[in-house]
């Protein structure tokens, strides 16, 4: 988790950024699916053989956001492509002077 | 016939504008895209006159999806809380999309109407599903469909200005980190309490009186992650590029409405559930927020003063008012409560007036407006530049304009709390105000320039003149306003007081 903040933070690539920011969110989406284990639980499936049960409703959030962060990686990526066509680069730095250029 | 929807009234009013925008995403027209959603949105409207006829009846709604019962299902509450919230919602955004069709054909592809409605649309529902919702993940859900739409649309300004891209990369990132930290928070809360519904949570949490580190954890990334969403100082650095580089007609939803939503679902949270630790409340309401607000009033209004792009002035003249409203939630009673929905739902008339009037005369001059350039535009374009006029006062808070109710009630709130060294730092910001605002005046009436008045578009300027009217109208006429805030602050603060 930290590890994916801290490319989003660093990097002065923006594809990295959105790398790093799926990274940062997986990480989320395994914390929630940690707190679904019930010791000795298995799949929630009704069998005679089980006594206990793993939580599938944290299973069932995350499933629903793993398709936000699926949308806000595509999005992002559109993004990035339609500043790389727009600047023809992506890095925050070269855009930043070239900005400045044109402020001039 | 109409009964059997009438029924689902509280799940249609987010439903529809999303199945609609499903429907016209790939629309080639040029207008029929924008009848749809007019129509749409006059049901939209409809609808919610229904639920205010429901509440007026019974005063709570609570709407059970698929009739699994809370805690287990999904529900919607409306009650005196965001009753208010929902009707101005409801016909600021009737009126705006009256006011968006001339906007968006003139500043994007006429052929991307279709996708952009849609858009708009899905931003209308899913904001609107903030409002509605009673359930801490599927607000989650909202939160990240409403950023979603708002960056492709922000995007969409990029035929203007290509910096509307980075604008909106900036949100996507920074809106992501925010939703994600308050995904984080929810789990915390989820695996203490092993429920999603916040009046379940309540009644959950409860049982950990003395308060366990992990609620404590939980509670604070929930309350940062909204901060981000909701631009409070100093994690609002999105939102000024956001507001300004968005094609006008959007910007003017943005504006008004976006933050204003997530604003009121922090408050619900603050003063619904984390109000049984009262301790944790006060710490964070006085240490947190509180100078934070403080920070976002000044700051806020000191950089204003120096922009020079008319839009990006107004974007931190919102920073600054969001701190308005921080301050008065800060304050713990029931004035002050009240003095902050007050403010929430003129503040959206008001930004949404002058990003309305401002976005026309952008059309009109074809390029980004700047203060050189509205030299004479109250001579040239008389109608709606008397319309930024009376927004604009509104903003700094003359009397007989909704403006001066808020600051009334933010004075009389700050009085009773004895927070006079709040008083006079907003007195301050008001005076400043006067400056900024009165750069654009001096542009706008005071140059040599002299140009004969020009035609306007009546389709543009009745629904600027239907908000500018409306601002005047709630502020000789103030009880609606007054009677929705004090009811939102009943049920918010008669929970604090047992």
């Amino acid at each position: 988790m930290v590890g994916g903040l801290f490319i989003i933070i660093t990097s002065q690539n923006y594809l990295k950024k959105v790398v790093g920011l799926a990274i940062f969110q997986t990480a989320v989406f395994v914390f929630f699916v940690s707190l679904a284990k019930v010791l000795d639980g298995t799949a929630p499936i009704l069998t005679k053989m089980a006594n206990a049960y793993s939580n599938p409703l944290p299973h069932v959030l995350i499933l629903t956001a793993i398709v936000v962060g699926v949308a806000t990686s595509a999005l992002g990526l559109a993004l990035v492509l339609q500043i790389y066509k727009n600047y023809e680069t992506i890095e925050e730095k070269e855009i930043e002077s070239l900005e400045l250029k044109s402020d001039k | 016939m109409f009964d059997i929807f009438l029924d689902d009234a509280p799940a249609l009013v987010v439903v529809l504008p999303l199945l609609i925008s499903a429907i016209i995403a790939f629309m080639p027209s040029k207008i029929w895209p924008w009848i749809i959603s007019i129509i749409t949105l006059f049901l939209h409207l409809f609808l919610s006159l229904h639920l205010l006829k429901e509440i007026s009846v019974s005063g709570l709604i609570i709407y059970e999806f698929g009739n699994w019962e809370p805690p287990w299902g999904i529900s919607f509450k409306i009650d005196g809380v965001n009753i208010g919230l929902q009707l101005l919602f409801s016909i600021f955004v009737l009126v705006s999309t009256f006011y968006s069709r001339k906007i968006f054909l003139n500043e994007i592809d006429y052929r991307d109407s279709g996708k952009a409605y849609s858009l708009w649309l899905l931003a209308v529902g899913s904001l609107n599903g903030i409002i509605l919702t009673n359930d801490i993940f599927n607000l989650f859900v909202f939160l990240e469909i409403s950023a979603l739409a708002s960056i492709s649309l922000i995007a969409l300004g990029a035929g203007q200005n290509r910096k509307a891209l980075l604008a909106a990369f900036n949100y996507l990132i920074i809106g992501a980190i925010g939703a994600t930290f308050y995904v984080i928070g929810v789990g915390f809360a989820y695996a203490m309490t092993g429920t999603l519904n916040m009046n379940d949570l309540v009644i959950q949490l409860a049982q950990y009186s003395d308060g366990q580190l992990a609620i404590f954890a939980g509670m604070s990334f929930m309350l940062i992650g909204l901060m981000v969403k909701a631009a409070i100082f100093p994690v609002h650095i999105w939102l000024p590029p956001a507001y300004s580089y968005a094609p006008s007609a959007f910007s003017t939803l943005l504006a008004a409405l976006a933050t204003k939503t997530i604003l009121y679902f922090f408050v619900r949270l603050l003063y619904e559930v984390f109000i049984i630790y009262p301790s944790y409340l006060s710490l964070f309401l006085d240490f947190v927020l509180y100078p934070l607000s403080l920070l976002a009033i000044f700051i806020g209004t000191v950089i204003a003063i120096y922009q020079d792009d008319i839009k990006k002035l107004l974007a931190f003249s919102s920073i600054a008012q969001i701190g308005y409203i921080t301050l008065a939630f800060s304050l713990k009673d029931h004035s002050g409560v009240a003095s902050g929905f007050v403010h929430i739902l003129n503040h959206a008339l008001i930004k949404g007036g002058l990003f309305m009037a401002v976005g026309y005369f952008a059309i009109l001059y074809k390029d980004r407006v700047t203060l050189n350039s509205l030299k004479g535009f109250g001579y040239k374009y008389p109608i709606t530049s008397f319309a930024l006029l009376i927004c604009g006062l509104s903003l700094i808070g003359l009397p007989l304009t909704n403006g001066f109710i808020s600051k009334l009630y933010l004075f009389q709130a700050l009085y009773t709390n004895q927070m006079y060294f709040s008083i006079a730092l907003v007195a301050v910001s008001s005076a400043l105000a006067v400056v900024y605002f009165w750069k654009i005046v001096e542009q706008m009436w005071f140059s040599e320039i002299k140009f004969k008045s020009e035609k306007e578009d009546a389709y543009i300027y009745l629904p600027i003149w239907i908000v500018t009217i409306s601002i005047i109208i709630f502020g000789i006429y103030s009880t609606p306003i007054i009677e929705f805030s004090n009811l939102s602050a009943d049920y918010l603060i008669s929970g604090y007081q047992n």
